[in-house]
């Protein structure tokens, strides 16, 4: 069973709102003071990969693509007990949208060969687009199943649980398959002492768009137009009282008040 | 990329008898679209026996509606939706998709962008044309809710999903006239690659949170099922559903259902009462779009009061049962 997960270095998304700036300029965003992490909605994807490693067996491949790729942020999953990382690190993938994202990283996969899953996060929590997985699937003609919360593999049929609105669908497909893992599947595990060791030792493979055979020219369907923060004024009235139980009769008063209740 | 390329088109989901409320405010904000661009609307529906669907479709704005009615199409399958709406899509030529950010929506736009070699953005906020370019400027919510950004597709159709009551439905007119046209499903039988081989519903007692007009909501602080009891109390108390954020629903206080947030679902009520919770911009991405929020936090700097309306500072576990038995004492009032 050879997995390969999609995985993202992104900003803190659990840093304070506070610290979250945006360069008008570059339409970019920064968290102040908070240095970058993996992806956690990737992680979810790497912990149902060790999963489904502790079931079955088999190599579980990092693939992070970027630029500026801290090490030790990489390294995570490695140490979370993924065994092969693989970056895709170069100005030029940067450059793109949802879908040159996507192409590259099928490119990647192609290259890699050799594989029977290949999951991806629900969506990247600084993008918020839902779409790479769906994609990479499209381009490589898989089967595609998006937001699953729980995966078995018997006799080389997937049966996986995907959650939907009103609760979940059990669906079976053959292999090679994408699937792309929502929160349901369970809390990522902490590295330990001993995976922080053997992840040290493990070199990341680097390609360049001209490993994967990538078109400088790829196309790019989607401009960024503008990136703002929306305002919100602090506009909360707040319920007075000396003690607390005073302030919740205030509460109430004022909703009854305002009609709100 | 200019094509020839011409209208907006709708894909409606039927549920429980009839369009779905999304798709009628995806008709609803189509409608605008397509009258600043001095185009057609088109709705597009599927599934077996839904041909009386497309009246209501016109109600709600539709010049056009496209049926594919078909005992193929009858139940949800994505591999069949996505290659039977990429067909319809290749016949109708619209310069703009609009679907609902749904279980459905989610998956199909995206693979079917790609089909038709073009581009999607979920989950869109707004919709309006570029009065210059008159390209479809595409709202979303990115990094979690802390930013948002306009996105132009250069390529058509422009396909976008919209976020559940983002935008307005138009109130149903039935004085107004349509065309239905039927369309085949033309389904190929290699598309199918998953199969769907059972459909689990894990209903929640009471109301829907996402149809409930009170939300009563509880955070980390809330602390244990026990906790999540005295919510409970409040929240029948006004006929409202129970939420929480990401935390309680972790650690089983609550079931995953009930979770609001970007990684679970995002309501609009009229009140949202948030008790113990901070605010995170993943949970306020669920929850930003109620009309009133009402906070009970113990952190006077927490975010959740930079979008509240009404708010208190103190420990939930002492302001809740005075506010529970207030409220109980003004509703029989």
């Amino acid at each position: 069973m050879n997995i390969i997960v999609c995985v993202k270095q992104v900003i803190d998304p659990e840093a304070p709102p506070a610290s979250f700036k945006i360069d008008t300029e570059h339409n970019k965003a920064d968290m102040h003071g908070a240095p970058p992490v993996i992806d956690p909605y990737g992680e979810y994807a790497v912990e149902a990969a060790l999963r489904l490693k502790e079931a079955n067996g088999g190599t579980i491949t990092i693939m992070v693509m970027g630029v500026n790729l801290l090490r030790e942020v990489v390294k995570k999953p490695l140490a979370m007990g993924a065994d092969e990382l693989i970056l895709l690190e170069d100005e030029a993938f940067t450059k793109g949208d949802g879908w040159s994202t996507a192409q590259a990283l099928a490119l990647a996969i192609k290259k890699k060969g050799d594989y029977d899953l290949i999951l991806c996060g629900r969506e990247a929590s600084d993008t918020n687009a839902g779409q790479t997985g769906l994609a990479i699937a499209e381009i490589l003609g898989l089967s595609c199943i998006n937001l699953a919360r729980k995966i078995e593999v018997a006799d080389s049929t997937l049966k996986v649980e995907r959650v939907n609105l009103s609760g979940y669908d059990v669906i079976e497909s053959s292999l090679p398959a994408v699937i792309t893992i929502s929160n349901e599947v369970g809390e990522p595990r902490y590295p330990t002492i001993k995976g922080i060791m053997a992840a040290k030792k493990i070199e990341p493979v680097i390609w360049k768009p001209n490993d994967i055979g990538l078109d400088a020219h790829a196309s790019v369907k989607t401009k960024l137009h503008r990136l703002f923060q929306p305002v919100h004024e602090g506009k909360c009235e707040f319920a007075e009282g000396d003690t607390e139980e005073e302030m919740a009769v205030n509460l109430a008063n004022k909703l009854r008040e305002s009609k709100t209740i | 990329m200019m094509s020839d390329n011409t209208g907006v088109a709708v894909y409606c989901e039927i549920k429980d008898d009839k369009i779905m409320p999304i798709a009628a405010e995806g008709l609803g904000v189509g409608r605008k679209l397509a009258d600043s661009l001095g185009q057609e609307l088109a709705a597009v529906i599927l599934g077996s026996g839904v041909g009386t669907y497309a009246q209501q479709a016109i109600e709600y704005g539709a010049d056009k509606v496209y049926v594919v009615d078909d005992a193929q199409v009858k139940e949800y399958q994505p591999d069949v939706y996505v290659s039977v709406l990429e067909n319809a899509a290749k016949k109708i030529k619209p310069q703009i998709v609009i679907m609902g950010q749904t279980d459905a929506g989610r998956e199909i736009a995206p693979r079917m962008a790609y089909r038709l070699e073009t581009a999607a953005i979920l989950d869109c906020v707004d919709l309006d044309i570029d009065s210059d370019t008159k390209r479809l400027l595409q709202t979303k919510p990115v990094y979690g809710g802390n930013a948002q950004a306009v996105f132009v597709n250069e390529t058509d159709p422009q396909i976008a999903t919209i976020r559940t009551k983002a935008m307005e439905a138009l109130e149903p007119d039935a004085s107004r006239k349509g065309e239905v046209v039927n369309i085949p499903a033309e389904i190929d039988a290699a598309a199918l690659k998953t199969k769907i081989v059972q459909r689990v519903a894990e209903e929640v007692a009471g109301i829907k949170i996402e149809d409930a007009s009170i939300v009563v909501s509880g955070g980390r602080g809330i602390g244990s099922v026990e906790g999540f009891k005295q919510l409970e109390e409040l929240a029948t108390l006004m006929k409202g559903a129970l939420g929480a954020s990401r935390p309680p629903c972790d650690n089983n206080w609550i079931p995953e259902t009930a979770q609001v947030g970007l990684t679970g679902k995002i309501i609009a009520p009229d009140v949202y009462i948030a008790v113990a919770i901070s605010g995170s911009s993943q949970h306020m991405s669920g929850c930003s779009g109620a009309k009133t929020i009402v906070a009970i936090n113990k952190d006077k700097e927490a975010n959740i009061f930079r979008y509240a309306r009404y708010g208190v500072v103190g420990d939930w576990k002492k302001v809740l049962p005075a506010f529970t038995e207030k409220l109980k004492e003004l509703m029989a009032s």
